[in-house]
């Protein structure tokens, strides 16, 4: 394999505090050098990527995911989440076990990490389920799912409802330092609700999901992370009530984390209003309201609610962003509000959606990318990913920052064309991803070079 | 062509304001579009005063309704409507339809689209379902209710009938009783009633009032959860029917309560205006959110409303199919 210069760009490695202009050389399909131009290369043969003016970062990881097989593959397969991941900058990605079979056996297990392998393009590291079939009912065999390589365990889609059942899981999870992953939702306060309960879903006649019912199950899973001792991490976090949970129970050192969507820190209720809608009046609805691709579980909430992810982000309260991709068919969609699919399929447009957070001053490059390399890396237990380490796998994303873009989700490797984002210019976009060494995707404006 | 037409029926001649092909809500009607179909309403409620209630306005226009939904007036209203002005009339019900198949909504109304409706008339479980449709075929779609969203053709009914008795709407104090969370009746008499300038007062238990309803998404209204307050001095009183699930499903300790505490009785209604008018949706639960004594008593104007409802549905499929563009 020829090595693989990357010359000239902004290097930003959040796992060593580095922030330069410098090169960076893979070779072997791992990290070899970081030095600046001029300097002595410790390789004589490579190729160049000339990156000047652009981002260059460990590779992203996304710890939820969803790539629907085995059993949803008119949805989205591993073939083609994989490559929408590397679209998105994503070198790694954790894939939710709601498939069909789910993942809750060695079995299921192997079968995507077979796939992966002979199919896929970036790295997939499965989550198994917390209980059989997700049925809640049941605790998973967790030593036979771990020595099976998952990285975490979730009943993603479905929280955990039997606080009973919840606290011996993650009692049990100890054995094996795996982190429970819950969908935080009770069940009897959202029942039958489609979007966010607020000022949207009145005007609209839609059943809301109140905040409450997220925070409800937050807090009962930081008292049990509290009471266990064990690694409990909150998945797509949406209201300003959990991340004041979880500032809370960090603050008294119970060993929670938590991550947030692109899409919850950049939209709001009124995204089910549908593009054209002018937020300076309240009427009339547009004809283009019960908008399905803003269908999203947990709902999108209030601009305050997107004020205070933010904030938890800043200050650490929330470790992670995640994509939760969600691919839909048209099908799943194209039909009335109330009986369409929960989720955005947002791999391929997470990075230019948070750079818009950067660009508005909000967010700080440094702590972005921390959030999608070297956070994600340290909750699934894999410091070797998601860093710029001299000997770390050559895993790299290179962004251009300031390329603007229309979101044509007909372009998308994904299956999953179901985005409210469609036709918006978006200011950011991934430029390369790397992979092991590998030039897995790159924009076809950037250009390789031969050097040395 | 158009001179016919007027001696068919005398109907206003600012029908030329007339631009809309849908009619999905009233959040988006002028006060002058619902003027002009109050004032269409007028002429057909005239047509409907002939020994022979029929004029060939829409002959060869084909009107489908699609109701997805159990319906006996609005369905029947529409039906009569159509018929009096001469349309032909296909009913859809979702059984024995493709709907119930599993054919999509889209596709469905696409497919009506293509057997020559002209206009499509959609009662919905589902809120939004004739937005879905209307942007995807090119025939105009009335909502004739969907799920707890709209029914603009009921609250186009309901001010005509207060315009009928008290000369105008704006002004009058409206009093809206009961499910308001479920109801579109009471969403779209927000919008119309606001609109025509009348003070709309909604009163109910707060488990029945929704979140969020109030300006600026929402014209100014005003909450009185007692009803002997809120009823007094009022123009228009106005119950919603009150489904007995809302109790099974723990919104309400008992019906008993609710009769106590929100029941329209003729003790309520004396707190009102002497003259003042009871209007309902319809179906009543006579003995829960109305009595008998006062659903039939002397103040109710709720028969004329299913009379003024057939009237309101031909105004608009002539707006929107008979009047000359």
């Amino acid at each position: 394999m020829t090595a693989l210069l990357i010359a000239g760009g902004r290097i930003i490695d959040p796992s060593q505090e580095v922030d330069t202009i410098g090169d960076l050389l893979i070779a072997n399909g791992s990290i070899a050098w970081m030095g600046h131009s001029g300097e002595d290369l410790p390789y004589e043969r490579y190729s160049v990527l000339h990156a000047r003016g652009m981002i260059v970062c460990p590779g992203f990881i996304d710890l939820h995911c969803h790539l629907r097989e085995p059993g949803f593959e008119d949805k989205e397969t591993i073939a083609t989440g994989t490559r929408a991941a590397a679209r998105g900058g994503f070198t790694t990605v954790c894939c939710m076990p709601n498939t069909e079979p789910p993942i809750d056996t060695q079995a299921t297990v192997e079968f995507v990490q077979t796939k992966a392998a002979a199919e896929g393009a970036v790295r997939v590291l499965p989550v198994g389920c917390i209980t059989r079939g997700r049925r809640g009912t049941e605790m998973v065999e967790m030593g036979e799912l771990s020595e099976a390589g998952v990285v975490a365990l979730s009943d993603d889609g479905n929280p955990v409802v039997d606080s009973r059942l919840m606290r011996y899981a993650l009692e049990y999870s100890r054995l094996f330092d795996l982190v429970l992953i819950d969908h935080c939702e009770d069940v009897s306060l959202s029942e039958g609700g489609v979007m966010n309960e607020g000022w949207v879903s009145t005007r609209l006649g839609l059943k809301g999901i109140p905040a409450a019912a997220e925070e409800n199950v937050v807090y009962r899973d930081i008292a049990l992370a509290e009471m266990t001792g064990a690694r409990v991490h909150i998945a797509h976090v949406s209201t300003a009530g959990s991340v004041a949970l979880i500032r809370s129970a960090k603050e008294r050192g119970v060993i929670v984390t938590a991550e947030v969507t692109p899409h919850h820190l950049t939209m709001t209720e009124e995204w089910v209003m549908g593009q054209g809608w002018d937020d300076t009046k309240a009427y009339p609805l547009p004809l283009s309201c019960y908008e399905t691709n803003a269908k999203v579980n947990p709902p999108l909430r209030t601009a305050r609610d997107i004020e205070a992810l933010i904030m938890g982000l800043n200050e650490g309260v929330i470790d992670v962003i995640a994509t939760d991709h969600a691919p839909h068919t048209d099908v799943d969609k194209l039909c009335e509000f109330d009986i369409a699919a929960f989720g955005i399929s947002g791999l391929e447009t997470a990075l230019g959606s948070l750079l818009a957070l950067v660009h508005g001053g909000k967010l700080d490059l440094m702590t972005l990318i921390s959030k999608l390399t070297v956070e994600p890396a340290k909750i699934i237990r894999k410091n070797e990913i998601g860093t710029l380490k001299v000997g770390a796998p050559g895993d790299v994303t290179i962004f251009d920052p300031d390329h603007e873009w229309t979101v044509d989700p007909a372009a998308f490797a994904s299956k999953g064309k179901n985005t409210p984002l469609a036709g918006h210019r978006l200011k950011g976009k991934v430029m390369a991803t790397i992979v092991a060494g590998e030039l897995l995707y790159k924009d076809e404006s950037f250009k390789i070079e031969k050097g040395g | 062509m158009r001179t016919t037409k007027q001696r068919e029926i005398a109907a206003p001649l600012e029908a030329s304001i007339w631009r809309r092909r849908h009619v999905l809500d009233l959040d988006d009607f002028t006060s002058e579009e619902i003027e002009l179909v109050l004032g269409t309403t007028d002429a057909m409620r005239e047509v409907l005063s002939r020994e022979i209630k029929k004029v060939p306005t829409l002959r060869g226009k084909t009107v489908v309704t699609l109701f997805c939904e159990p319906s006996t007036r609005t369905r029947v209203s529409f039906e009569q409507a159509a018929k009096n002005l001469s349309a032909d009339v296909i009913n859809l019900g979702a059984s024995g339809s493709s709907v119930e198949k599993g054919e999509s909504l889209i596709d469905t109304a696409r497919t009506l689209q293509s057997l020559g409706a002209d206009a499509i008339v959609m009662r919905h479980c589902y809120a939004g379902a004739p937005y879905l449709v209307a942007r995807h075929i090119d025939v105009g779609v009335i909502n004739g209710g969907d799920g707890c969203h709209a029914h603009p053709t009921q609250g186009l009914l309901d001010l005509y009938t207060i315009r009928d008795h008290l000369g105008t709407v704006a002004g009058a104090k409206v009093v809206i009783i009961g499910d308001i969370t479920h109801s579109r009746v009471a969403r779209s008499n927000i919008w119309g009633l606001s609109k025509m300038g009348a003070k709309v007062v909604l009163s109910a238990p707060p488990t029945l009032v929704p979140v969020g309803l109030s300006a600026p998404y929402f014209p100014e209204i005003v909450v009185e959860q007692n009803l002997d307050r809120a009823v007094d001095g009022a123009d228009i009183i106005m119950p919603l029917r009150l489904q007995q699930e809302r109790q099974k499903r723990g919104l309400l300790p008992s019906l008993r309560e609710y009769i106590q505490l929100y029941q329209l009785d003729a003790k309520r209604l004396a707190k009102a205006k002497p003259n003042a008018l009871v209007l309902h949706p319809g179906p009543m639960n006579e003995g829960v959110e109305i009595t008998r004594e006062v659903a039939h008593g002397a103040q109710s104007v709720i028969e004329e409303q299913v009379t003024n409802g057939v009237a309101v549905r031909m105004a608009l499929l002539y707006l929107l199919l008979g009047c000359v563009q």
